[in-house]
């Protein structure tokens, strides 16, 4: 049999597997499905993780230099982009399966290492430096001694319905979402179901917005679906901008159609014919990802004109953000998008009723979006089987800080913070211990070790009051300074503010001031100055209680959220800045107090001569040493010494 | 549908798609607010206005919050009252300490909530805005370190004026009001109506003021000043210093300005009749040539300035005629130069205005002869009222002044150009004369009298009928010239004023006008109207006098030298 053309591969996955899919196949459906799929292979395969994690690690290097490996070989091999498999600490990522071997990952894979590892690989050893594990695959030969990708302790706890396919389809390709499975449920909806019934399905499914609100999504549909009028929006939500949140955009990389097929399904839903990705105007990969995903989407019928014949219209427009933190708030995004200055506006009318232009809008996330065709597809009960009451379902993360794995993880709602921290990111790095866990974002809140059992999902984290948010998830180890940390994020907050209410504007500035007063030295020595940083801190609960209740939208009314956790739960780090003038984290150049190690110094001189204050006295090839009231902690003597005999506390 | 909810424990009825606020205002309560205009959808910038309402767990702005049945509302719980305050003090944490030397102060909305909220120290400490004033306009100056966001100037300049001179630029802390490429206000968009002043809630806005170099030249031995006020500038005096609106004021008023030291008093009227003759002359030519109609009124230099800058295609319909302002300046300064035996160069014409705009108008270039400026300097009537108590005007020991000067006779058809729809009515007075003959019977036209954005009607003149419309805020205008050019051809001519409702509102007069003291505005120049005995410009025996002597026919083209500009495209 002839290798089928492109048209024909077209039309066997339309009719087949979206169409007239049954579940049962013959064994030449089986075949041509399990070959598109890369299951069943006449010539190795190599999948190289080309997210922006695996980018920018080097994989576009390691592409070319497998690419350069495989031409000089002369090795007919194929050469597969895939999305982030969620593990960036290991990027670059190389996966390698030969015909009737087991697929086989390895780590931190950098373009020198790409000649020794395929070399070794084809003489059927594996460089276990490198290797991670293996893939489970029936009736294939497994490598010898190589444990299983999904029982790394990494994996293990992750349940991936979002991420089912990132990491392992090409995003560029739509046959590999459709050989798996993709668009089906949008099929199903189209022909099977009322809009009424989409709406009541996803309400059974209790799915929550995953955008930090918390809304649950079947019912926020409703209001838009019976609000009159002859236009109505869908918005899909991608301008992530939480610092150290990046799970839509390994969605939108790694596997960009089941976000397309969940924006399809939800506007069919509302009764939406235009739907808009309002993208974060850094995702430039994203943009020509998702660009040639709708391209494809709309060659194969699955977006335009009368969808599968059904009469249904859709057309998907990607607009790009122009790069405000504030337009994530459908508000504000919402006036971006029509053309203005993208602020907030006040709620009651919420965008269901009085949206985009002033019709009906619905604002979702991306990963909302992407839960929507597995639900459709295995039904409400399913999900709900999934997580806990009041949280159904899984959620992503994006897992940074200073754990030994880091990267974008999915895991059932209902497991407990210590999981992820101990299991899932592998602990602390480098021995050291665990001093909070940050989540939610910016404006989300520093969780203590004491509260380090609590369960992930919507109201088990509000008892300790803390909130989902995006799903931003940042491990403190003991060198984090609280006080540092909520500066770092009030200022973020405090640029991004839009300017447009007072609390918000002045209010963030303000604390922030405070914060940055609390963090460095005093400008006089004096019981006065010390009583008035203290006034600050309690200004700073006073503060964080008005901006909060008084603040426009999520931005301002969250803002104080880490200020108002870190006092509650490390007040002693701001008394302990105030009062002692120490950082113990020693993050706060400012506080640091310099000395002299004098087994270590040579008595060379120079920091005595870079000093600006004069505070180091010593005498040539004699220890140095420094007068503490002196020293303003500027640190250039501890740049300057080339024998570390500088240290501080 | 009406349901009762509960308002600081007492029952209170409310109305389905109410705010809070609405039934706030109705039952008494006052919740103060630094960003509500009324008329205007709510934005909720400053959030001074929240209340506590149970079962939210924020507080709720109660300007824009909708009344929803099951509400128990507070008002001035020790919550609500704490978050006021604490807004107060931070806007004050970075504003600039020079609340003495401030041009609002004791009319500052700022300074008076700090009162109310009695703030009494300066509770966070922080780096204060320093003053950057923008000088750039002609008629506007902006001091943005006094500015505190509230977007009202911002939304009067685009929802009411529809040019949108001014946005936020920048974001967070660094938001601030500013123009294009944060240039200076002197930009082409802004039509210098001063609109903007009226709305501010600080001293961030307020004219360019000349009156300081007015009261040194009523100090200089070596000139003559003389001043010419606008017919909308005594009622407001009157208004500002409680005296009575009776015929006396006007006599009161000239007193005032000549304890000043003006050795002459012009009222502007006179000039407006004279600018019925031209224009009456000018469109009765128009319409009997049918050419470039619809002919659009030309007294208003905000207008003018829209005209020339955003909508140039319309030029042509603009009337010649120059504004009275700049026609009376052109005849005083020839009158006193013959009659008082002053040299050309000693008059000093100060014209007081209710008008920013017209502070633009004098200086520009068609408006001077020799480089000499027809009106020397322009002084709002605020001004005026701060020279008034400079300088240690009593109104209550004045001696009303007889109107004696040259040109003191007026048609009341001259005083109605303060009024949007007055200077139409004024105008058809004499057009209808001019093309049949006749008086107009009767003189009164009243639709095109009350406080309406835009008035259209049909006038029989003769055997024509002509359409007519009068508009104020310029962007009720966009819509109409959108019409025109649609399409739309039946109108014959257009009154237009910038400023809501016409010089009575104008930029420069005193600030916090509601509907009431715009209505006793109206009222005041209605009545002379009533009783004024001349209420047509054509009968206006100065006028003939002038015209029989000095100007030849009305739209003559010497009469176009003196008293007319050429319309022609603003170079880019």
């Amino acid at each position: 049999m002839s290798a089928p053309n492109t048209q024909q591969i077209k039309d066997f996955l339309v009719e087949k597997i979206v169409k007239n899919y049954s579940g049962f196949f013959d064994k030449g459906t089986a075949d041509l499905l399990a070959q598109i799929k890369r299951e069943k292979i006449s010539h190795p395969v190599v999948y190289i993780g080309m997210g922006t994690c695996g980018l920018i690690a080097g994989s576009d290097k390691t592409f070319r230099a497998a690419e350069k490996y495989f031409e000089e070989n002369k090795v007919d091999a194929e050469l597969v982009k895939v999305g982030c498999l969620g593990l960036c600490s290991a990027e670059p990522l190389m996966d390698v399966q030969l015909p009737g071997k087991t697929r086989i990952s390895f780590q931190h894979v950098t373009e020198e290492k790409v000649e020794d590892l395929l070399n070794a690989v084809f003489h059927h050893t594996v460089m276990s430096e490198n290797a991670i594990g293996q893939y489970r695959f029936h009736s294939h030969e497994e490598w010898p001694g190589l444990g299983y990708i999904e029982q790394l302790p990494f994996f293990a706890l992750q349940r991936r319905n979002v991420l089912r396919n990132t990491g392992n389809i090409s995003p560029f390709n739509i046959n590999d979402y459709l050989a798996n499975g993709g668009y089906r449920s949008l099929f199903k909806t189209v022909l099977n179901y009322t809009a009424e019934k989409v709406c009541e399905i996803i309400d059974q499914s209790e799915l929550r917005g995953r955008g930090g609100g918390g809304y649950p999504t079947g019912k926020k549909w409703s209001v838009a679906l019976n609000t009159g009028s002859d236009q109505k929006y869908l918005i899909c939500n991608a301008d992530e901008s939480d610092p150290g949140a990046f799970m839509d955009r390994t969605l939108l990389e790694g596997d960009p159609h089941r976000v397309i097929e969940g924006i399809a399904i939800a506007a069919y839903a509302i009764g939406a014919n235009k739907a808009y990705i309002y993208l974060r105007s850094e995702y430039k990969q994203s943009l020509s990802i998702l660009q040639n995903a709708l391209q494809q989407a709309k060659e194969y019928g699955f977006l335009g004109e009368n969808i599968f014949g059904s009469g249904v219209n859709l057309n998907i427009l990607i607009h790009q953000g122009a790069g405000a933190f504030i337009c994530g708030e459908e508000t504000a995004l919402i006036a971006s998008l029509e053309g203005g200055r993208g602020i907030p506006h006040e709620k009651p009318p919420y965008p269901a009723e009085k949206g985009l232009f002033g019709h009906p809008t619905i604002v979702n996330n991306v990963e909302t979006l992407a839960n929507i065709p597995a639900i459709l597809e295995n039904g409400p009960l399913w999900f709900k089987s999934i997580g806990k009451k009041g949280s159904t379902g899984t959620k992503v993360f994006s897992l940074t800080g200073k754990g030994v794995n880091s990267g974008t993880i999915e895991i059932p709602m209902g497991i407990k913070i210590s999981d992820i921290v101990n299991s899932i990111a592998g602990g602390v790095k480098d021995g050291k211990k665990l001093k909070a866990v940050q989540l939610g974002g910016p404006s989300g809140v520093c969780i203590p070790l004491k509260d380090m059992e609590t369960e992930i999902g919507f109201d088990s984290l509000q008892v300790i009051g803390a909130s989902l948010g995006l799903g931003g998830l940042i491990i403190l180890d003991e060198d984090t300074c609280m006080v540092n940390l909520c500066r770092y994020f009030m200022e973020f907050l405090q640029k991004e503010s839009c300017g447009k209410c007072i609390p918000c504007r002045e209010g963030t500035k303000r604390m922030l001031e405070i914060l940055d007063s609390t963090i460095r030295r005093p400008k006089e020595e004096g019981s006065h100055d010390t009583l008035e940083r203290f006034k600050g801190v309690v200004q700073l609960e006073t503060l964080a209680e008005v901006i909060r209740d008084t603040s426009l939208c999520g931005l301002g009314q969250n803002a104080p959220n880490p200020v108002l956790s870190s006092l509650k739960w490390f007040r002693e780090e701001y008394e302990e800045h105030i009062f002692d003038r120490k950082c113990q984290a020693g993050v706060c150049h400012d506080l640091r107090t310099y000395f002299i190690d004098p087994e270590l110094c040579t008595g060379c001189n120079v920091c005595q001569k870079k000093c600006p204050e004069n505070a180091i006295i010593g005498s040539v090839k004699m220890p140095h040493f420094i007068i503490e009231s002196k020293c303003t902690g500027c640190g250039i003597c501890f740049d300057s010494c080339k024998f570390s005999a500088i240290y501080f506390k | 549908m009406q349901f009762d909810i509960e308002i600081n424990k007492e029952h209170v009825t409310a109305k389905k798609g109410e705010t809070i606020k609405n039934v706030l205002d109705r039952i008494g309560i006052k919740v103060p607010t630094l960003c509500y205009m009324n008329g205007f959808s709510p934005t909720g910038n400053c959030r001074m206005c929240v209340v506590e309402v149970d079962g939210i767990p924020g507080l709720v702005p109660s300007c824009s919050h909708p009344v929803e049945e099951w509400m128990k509302i507070r008002t001035h719980s020790p919550r609500v009252i704490k978050a006021r305050k604490t807004l107060v003090e931070l806007l004050l944490a970075s504003h600039p300490n020079d609340c003495l030397y401030c041009e609002r102060n004791g009319q500052c909305e700022l300074q008076a909530l700090a009162a109310e909220l009695d703030v009494r120290e300066r509770k966070y400490q922080s780096k204060r805005n320093s003053n950057q004033i923008d000088k750039a306009c002609p008629s506007i100056e902006r001091d943005t370190a006094k500015c505190v966001l509230c977007g009202r100037c911002i939304r009067i300049c685009d929802e009411i004026i529809g040019v949108g001179a001014i946005d936020v630029i920048g974001r967070g802390s660094e938001s601030r009001i500013g123009t294009t490429y944060n240039k200076g206000l002197n930009v082409r968009a802004c039509v210098k109506c001063g609109q903007c002043i009226q709305v501010c809630p600080t001293g961030a806005l307020s004219e360019k003021q000349t009156f300081q170099s007015v009261i040194e030249v009523l100090n200089n031995p070596d000139l003559y000043p003389v001043i010419q006020f606008s017919p909308t500038v005594p009622a407001s005096i009157a208004e500002e210093f409680n005296l009575k609106t009776n015929k006396d004021i006007l006599n009161l008023f000239r007193a005032a300005l000549k304890k000043m030291g003006f050795r002459q008093i012009f009222d502007t009227s006179m000039a407006a009749d004279l600018t019925i003759m031209e224009e009456a002359a000018e469109f009765t030519d128009r319409f009997n040539k049918h050419r470039s109609l619809p002919m659009f009124t030309s007294c208003c230099p905000s207008w003018v300035k829209f005209v020339e800058d955003i909508r140039p295609k319309f030029l042509e319909n603009l009337s010649s005629a120059r504004s009275p302002q700049q026609m009376m300046g052109r005849l005083i300064k020839q009158y006193i130069t013959s009659s008082a035996g002053q040299k050309s160069k000693n008059v000093f014409i100060v014209s007081v205005m209710p008008c920013t705009a017209k502070k633009y108008e004098a200086g520009l270039d068609n408006q001077k002869e020799s480089e000499v400026p027809f009106v020397d300097a322009v002084i709002t009537t605020r001004e005026l009222i701060k020279m008034i108590r400079l300088l240690g005007i009593d109104f209550s020991g004045l001696e009303p002044e007889p109107n004696d000067s040259a040109f003191s006779i007026r048609s009341s058809a001259g005083k109605l150009f303060g009024i949007s729809g007055g200077h139409l009515e004024g105008v058809l007075r004499t057009i209808g004369f001019m093309m049949t003959g006749q008086e107009m019977n009767p003189l009164k036209i009243n639709d095109l009298r009350g406080l309406k954005s835009r008035k259209e009607t049909r006038i029989k003149i003769g055997k024509h009928f002509i359409n007519v419309v009068s508009v104020s805020g310029l962007a009720n205008v966009k819509t109409l010239l959108d019409e025109i050019e649609a399409g739309r051809n039946d109108i014959h001519l257009v009154e237009v004023m910038t400023c809501p409702f016409g010089c009575i509102n104008g930029g420069g007069q005193p600030k916090g006008s509601d509907e009431k003291s715009l209505k006793m505005r109206m009222k005041t120049i209605y009545d002379v109207d009533e009783e004024e005995i001349i209420k047509v410009a054509h009968k206006n025996p100065i006028i003939k006098d002038l015209y029989e002597k000095f100007l030849a026919k009305p739209n003559s083209d010497r009469n176009k030298e003196l008293l007319h500009v050429s319309r022609c495209p603003v170079e880019l």
